[in-house]
């Protein structure tokens, strides 16, 4: 399990810092693509909340960590 | 229809924020979404890690965004944002058990909040804040939370922070044969205890490259209070019965990481990984794939599939196992060990001319799931999104 981890987060690393190259505003027309946003979906808001109820874990997606309702 | 005239009712005052920078309050965009969400499975924790756990729910959220621009030509964005669930439960009727249908049956949760960032575009900083509130029969919650992120000197990559603290009552709500007077009193009658919770949120993104980003997310989260449900039944193996006996901290960790490609001209690769680790003993791996593929500019499917494993709490057990000698106890299954499967699709529809020829309802789409817990819980969700801009 450890093992899985830190390979993974060594891939994370990896890509992040090795093959970076600035991006100017009028490159990022794909970047900027509504299915490209780095966060969970508007539509999938009653989604990500049921998961909190319905699962133990829940964070680290931008949205509820846990507090505000009568979930975990 | 009357949604639609609604909408269009606000279109002259929209305002292209690109070309013109605007110092009078206007509106951005105005979103709806809207739920349909089913459950059913026989682990309930209202009747001890046994029963029906059946659920429906409706959901409605509706988000207006508004923006203006202040005299250093700062970006202030103002969300106000209203959502209402109706549900009904076929487990929290079970909070006595000889009910048919209790007064718990049903209830309505209302949450309404307010937030507002403020945009230095030279400076590549933004600051925000905001308030929340939730209000459901046997819970009230206050939120606040305060925000800043910078962008980096060549604006690929941003770093956020993000505070938030709940201050929440818990409504003790007790099962009814545990009550001393027996039977079902005036909400007053309860009694509340605290729950509150404080969470600092960290993110990176950063632009790999013309076609990929990715985005690193860490939570760390501290609860404390009454982190149980009052009405949540535990049996011993005497069969003697009790109210669920949690902790009152917690520390939760999630760390994740999100990858987004955009493989050729139609399909897009969007992932995402999570961690999860708690003082309770959990710890869980989540992993999610959605392959979003244009069929066209303006038309696009979804499929998608979320993988999760959870290790359970140290403090769960079935019905009947749970022994008088421990300190702690739940037969809440949400807190067990399990394997989760979740599976559907997305159609969003973005026409030029505007969905259903209304030239401000800029994009529909439309979500389905199907959830599958290792325990036997299964569970649909239908979700709407019409977006007006």
């Amino acid at each position: 399990m450890k093992n899985s981890m830190i390979i993974g987060l060594l891939f994370a690393c990896a890509i992040s810092t090795s093959s970076c190259s600035s991006v100017k505003e009028y490159q990022k027309a794909r970047l900027n693509d509504a299915e490209m946003t780095l966060s969970n979906r508007r539509v999938q808001k009653t989604e990500t909340s049921f998961q909190v109820y319905r699962e133990g874990a829940s964070g680290a997606n931008g949205g509820k960590t846990g507090g505000g309702c009568g979930c975990n | 229809m009357a949604l639609c005239k609604l909408i269009a009712s606000f279109s002259q005052s929209a305002t292209d924020s690109s070309h013109y920078q605007s110092r009078k309050l206007s509106i951005d965009e105005i979103n709806l979404v809207s739920s349909y969400y089913q459950q059913n499975g026989n682990n309930s924790a209202v009747t001890g890690g046994i029963g029906t756990e059946k659920l429906n729910d409706i959901s409605n959220n509706l988000d207006i965004r508004l923006f203006m621009f202040d005299r250093k030509k700062r970006k202030n964005i103002f969300d106000v944002e209203i959502g209402i669930d109706h549900y009904t439960s076929a487990s929290s009727d079970k909070i006595d058990l000889k009910a048919n249908s209790s007064a718990s049956y049903a209830d309505t949760r209302i949450y309404p909040s307010v937030n507002w960032s403020r945009e230095h575009e030279q400076k590549g900083t933004t600051i925000g804040a905001g308030l929340s509130f939730s209000n459901e029969f046997d819970y009230q919650s206050k939120g606040i939370n305060l925000l800043f992120a910078k962008k980096t000197a060549d604006k690929n990559g941003e770093f956020t922070a993000k505070l938030q603290a709940y201050l929440d009552q818990v409504s003790l709500v007790t099962p009814t044969e545990l009550r001393s007077g027996g039977g079902f009193g005036e909400h007053e009658d309860y009694g509340t205890a605290n729950r509150n919770t404080f969470a600092a949120s960290l993110s990176y993104t950063q632009i790999i490259n013309t076609r990929l980003q990715v985005a690193f997310l860490a939570d760390l989260i501290q609860q404390n209070g009454y982190l149980g449900l009052p009405f949540h039944r535990v049996y011993f193996t005497d069969g003697s019965v009790h109210q669920e006996n949690l902790p009152d901290s917690r520390l939760k960790i999630p760390l994740g990481f999100r990858a987004n490609y955009f493989a050729g001209d139609r399909l897009i690769i969007r992932s995402y990984y999570r961690f999860y680790t708690d003082n309770w003993g959990i710890s869980a791996h989540t992993a999610d794939l959605e392959l979003p593929v244009k069929i066209n500019p303006f038309f696009s499917i979804s499929p998608f599939y979320r993988f999760t494993h959870q290790k359970g709490t140290r403090y769960f057990a079935p019905y009947e196992v749970h022994k008088a000698t421990e300190t702690y106890y739940t037969s809440n299954y949400d807190l067990s060990s399990f394997n989760s499967h979740f599976m559907g699709a997305g159609f969003r529809w973005s026409p030029v001319k505007g969905v259903f020829g209304i030239a401000h309802l800029q994009s529909m789409e439309l979500r389905y799931g199907h959830y599958n817990r290792s325990t036997g819980l299964q569970s649909n969700i239908v979700s709407l999104n019409l977006r007006y801009k």
